[in-house]
């Protein structure tokens, strides 16, 4: 295989003609084998302890929690790890990868699965493919700057992390907003759970094979994502809701466009809902699949569509109300058997209820302030720095150096799309964090995988991780 | 003008440490300091009590803020694990702050109290290096597996690339 | 073996014409979205910002069966190794574009987390800055490579003269630069044309690839 003849570079590393790279040395490759190059890359990719092994090899809680035993109950039954599928044995079962890079995990998760031909048994998801270091990023940032870091967590949802992040400053702030700024953060918020639910739609249309929906769901987004371009400038990522207020002021002109956005996507909705409710092959794939209880729920810390799909109440825009959500009606929607199903016509409703809340935003929206008049916080408008020295003095120090915050340390909660977003700041009055730690859903929802997939098939694990609607950019941060 | 101060605390554990709830529409804040022996068992009585769940549990390292502001009678440590319990029937919160000293880093695991703290545990344990025993899985979640170091610690750096722009005039 | 290894005249120059014309109009990329860049690209797909008028909607799950590759958000220091093995998976021809700020360059996170440029460790061949880049912006990329594919020389294809040094200490040298003596102008598969980063205790390997001149 090897030529005799060999090409001397010029640096007298010589270079045969058909010479195989050599295996790299280090950390993640064992010795370089015939096989060489493949063996190699086998290697490199994987993630030693962080990955699903054998049945023999897995201690018994872990065994445990990756067959979805959630409950430990003290008197009860409590699972043996010796029960744990021993009908099937370790030659009948296959353990398998899917992902990172895969059309239907919903970004870069990774789950490894052990199957009995097509039947899932224990399931493990392996993250961090997507780990950015926010929160270190976030230490080096000023106030001012943190919405642009952690407007990237949850992509889907940007302006609830920039709202999130915002609150939990100004609580440490203690200043008092003026009622513009809550109902234009409100309107916003709201548009933006009905476009990440539209996006949701699309994708868990995808996932259940309805490549209709996928197009459908992007194009209402398109509208909802004009108009977040009309207002803070970007379609995604907006860095729009800062500490002290919001960016700038609506644009002219914006009850119309909202209200031709609620105006189009609701006799849509019905229309979707048509295309995947009233389709069997829909509600076979979704209903009793992806069953979850309440009290897995409340064990596993989940939240959001897959805590109300149990049947628990429980929102926090109803139960502790943030911004002026107390001063706008809608309903919480609830669901039953903790299916699939219910959690996709939960966020179906969900985005009606937004519509909803949107179009009593609309009337409801006071004049006055979009941002608070504290001249150390919120930086001067740009007009006035031509005129007053002071201004200009201000802007400079609120944009290079940040303003302080007083010291202490709070916990903000707010409900995104996908559950509890809490942010917890810690400020050792500095302007800059001390430390922010963002409560993703997602992050905490993944837990529920384990659970949901078991005994399930394996397309079923694929709407079930769907119906999770985990965004890997606030479970890695 | 409002009040903020969510984080006054006096008192030692376990008895309750009160501070000032906000007036307007944040729901009021208790947090409770109990040393690391105390913590179980603290946890597991508030579980009775009816915080049915465990909405956030984080770290910190407190190396380069050593004078913030604990209860009388606590003494600072290097890291500090914060507990965030939610309870749905009385719509309230309470936060548990255990303070863990940095040469022996190690406490105990809420995995059989609240199940939903596993995931939140090995990410305190691979950012910051805090060991919490019995755990099922104590292994990295976020960072490769061989990667050495744990990166929210205060003496780990950025890690920043330096960039070079084109034309740049020099080092100022 | 194929067409790379015909030498270039006027016999084949409308031959030539032919295969960049149809690999241009039927690019089928790879899912490799990894962010917010991904949901960018995902819209370009949908509905408004149609790809398939390109003949690009059909993203192709496995590598095997994709010509371009767009990384669409950060790559982790986790991510690198898999990024390198889907692309190593592709079959030639392959391009690379590199969606967002993020993929190009390491965008607003310079920090230990994130590889600083997938050119570190993929060639690229197109660029498209923006965080994330609208549709359109991906659009006029992708449009970039089309019109680069068409007037690139398909018998001479990045991957000739791969110099590699094995020293973790060598800096980039530009006068180090070979071209096959055997006479072959054609692409080599022995030679593979790219960069390895991986996490920071392991020995870099640096190479270069020595394609055409921008």
């Amino acid at each position: 295989m090897s030529d005799s003849t060999a090409t001397d570079a010029g640096d007298g590393v010589p270079h045969t003609d058909t010479v195989l790279p050599e295996p790299l040395s280090g950390a993640g490759y064992d010795e370089p084998s015939e096989t060489g190059t493949e063996k190699g890359l086998i290697v490199e990719t994987s993630e030693g302890a962080q990955e699903l092994f054998p049945r023999t090899q897995t201690g018994p809680d872990e065994l445990r929690r990756e067959a979805g035993a959630v409950l430990r109950l003290p008197e009860g039954v409590v699972i043996n790890a010796d029960d744990i599928d021993i009908e099937v044995s370790d030659d009948e079962t296959m353990i398998i990868n899917m992902g990172p890079q895969h059309p239907s995990t919903h970004g870069v998760l990774r789950l490894m699965i052990e199957l009995d031909g097509e039947t899932v048994l224990r399931t493990k998801p392996v993250i961090g493919y997507l780990h950015t270091g926010m929160e270190k990023t976030a230490e080096e940032l000023t106030y001012v700057q943190g919405p642009t870091n952690v407007t990237r967590m949850d992509y889907l949802s940007p302006l609830h992390n920039e709202l999130v992040l915002s609150l939990a400053v100004e609580a440490l702030l203690g200043v008092e907003m003026p009622p513009r700024s809550d109902w234009i953060r409100m309107l916003l918020v709201e548009l933006n759970r009905m476009s990440s639910h539209l996006m949701w739609m699309a994708t868990n249309g995808m996932d259940h094979a309805s490549t209709s929906m996928m197009i459908y769901g992007f194009r209402e987004r398109e509208m909802i994502l004009a108009f977040f371009e009309k207002t803070t400038g970007l379609r995604m990522n907006h860095n729009f809701i800062r500490p002290g207020g919001t960016a700038a002021d609506l644009p002219d002109g914006w009850e119309d466009d909202v209200t031709v956005i609620c105006d189009t996507v609701l006799p849509r909705l019905d229309e979707y809902d048509e295309l995947l409710t009233g389709q069997p092959l829909f509600r076979q794939r979704s209903e009793g699949v992806g069953n979850l209880s309440a009290e897995e729920a409340l064990a596993l810390s989940l939240t959001g569509p897959l805590l109300r799909s149990t049947g628990v109440p429980w929102d926090l825009r109803r139960a502790m109300p943030y911004l002026r959500y107390d001063e706008v009606e809608f309903d919480v929607i609830v669901g039953t058997f903790g299916d699939n199903f219910d959690r996709y016509s939960i966020r179906l409703n969900e985005i009606r209820e937004s519509i909803r809340i949107v179009r009593q935003i609309v009337e409801k929206m006071p004049a006055g302030d979009y941002r608070v008049q504290d001249k150390k916080v919120t930086p001067p408008p740009r007009g006035r720095i031509d005129e007053s020295m002071e201004a200009l003095i201000h802007h400079f120090k609120v944009f290079t150096e940040g303003f302080r915050v007083p010291e202490g340390e709070v916990y903000v909660a707010t409900e995104s799309p996908r559950g509890e977003l809490g942010c917890y700041l810690v400020s050792d009055g500095s302007p800059k964090p001390y430390r922010m730690h963002i409560r993703g859903p997602s992050f905490v929802n993944l837990q529920a995988l384990p659970l949901m997939m078991r005994g399930g098939l394996l397309a079923d694990g694929v709407v079930a991780c769907s119906s999770v609607d985990p965004v890997m950019g606030e479970v890695d941060r | 003008m409002t009040t903020t101060t969510d984080g006054d605390a006096t008192s030692d554990a376990p008895a309750p440490a009160v501070s000032t709830p906000r007036v307007r529409r944040d729901s009021a804040q208790e947090i409770l300091f109990p040393t690391r022996e105390q913590y179980l068992e603290v946890v597991g009585g508030l579980r009775d009590e009816g915080f049915e769940m465990c909405a956030d549990l984080c770290a910190v390292d407190y190396l380069t803020h050593p004078g913030r502001h604990l209860p009388d009678g606590m003494v600072p440590e290097r890291f500090e694990v914060v507990v965030n319990l939610l309870s749905l029937s009385q719509v309230r919160r309470v936060r548990v702050r255990v303070q863990v000293p940095a040469t022996d880093a190690e406490v105990a695991t809420l995995f059989d109290l609240y199940p939903g703290t596993e995931a939140m545990e090995r990410e305190a344990y691979d950012l910051l290096g805090i060991v919490f025993t019995g755990h099922p899985d104590m292994t990295r979640i976020l960072l490769p597996e061989d990667w050495e170091g744990h990166p929210l610690r205060k003496d780990y750096g950025v890690g920043r690339v330096p960039v070079q722009f084109k034309g740049a005039p020099g080092p100022r | 073996m194929g067409l790379e290894d015909l030498q270039h005249n006027f016999l084949t120059g409308r031959l030539e014409d032919l295969v960049k014309w149809a690999r241009t109009y039927s690019m089928w990329p790879a899912t490799f979205g990894l962010a917010c860049c991904a949901i960018e690209m995902m819209s370009v797909g949908a509905a408004d910002f149609d790809l398939a008028r390109f003949g690009m909607e059909v993203f192709r799950a496995s590598p095997r069966q994709a010509d371009l590759m767009i990384v669409a958000g950060r790559v982790s220091q986790k991510m690198a190794p898999v990024l390198r093995q889907v692309y190593d998976q592709m079959m030639e021809p392959k391009w690379v574009l590199s969606m967002g700020v993020c993929a190009s360059t390491g965008g607003m996170f310079n920090n230990y987390a994130i590889v600083q440029g997938v050119d570190q460790i993929v060639p690229v061949d197109v660029y498209a800055p923006g965080c994330p880049p609208t549709p359109e912006t991906l659009m006029h990329a992708i449009l970039t490579l089309h019109e680069k594919v068409r007037v690139e020389d398909i018998t001479r294809r990045p991957g000739l003269g791969l110099e590699v040094s094995l020293s973790s200490d060598e800096g980039a040298d530009t006068d180090d630069v070979i071209s096959p003596s055997d006479g072959t102008t054609g692409w080599n598969p022995d030679r593979p044309d790219a960069v390895h980063l991986g996490t920071p205790k392991r020995n870099p390997i640096i190479a270069r690839s020595v394609g055409e001149p921008l």
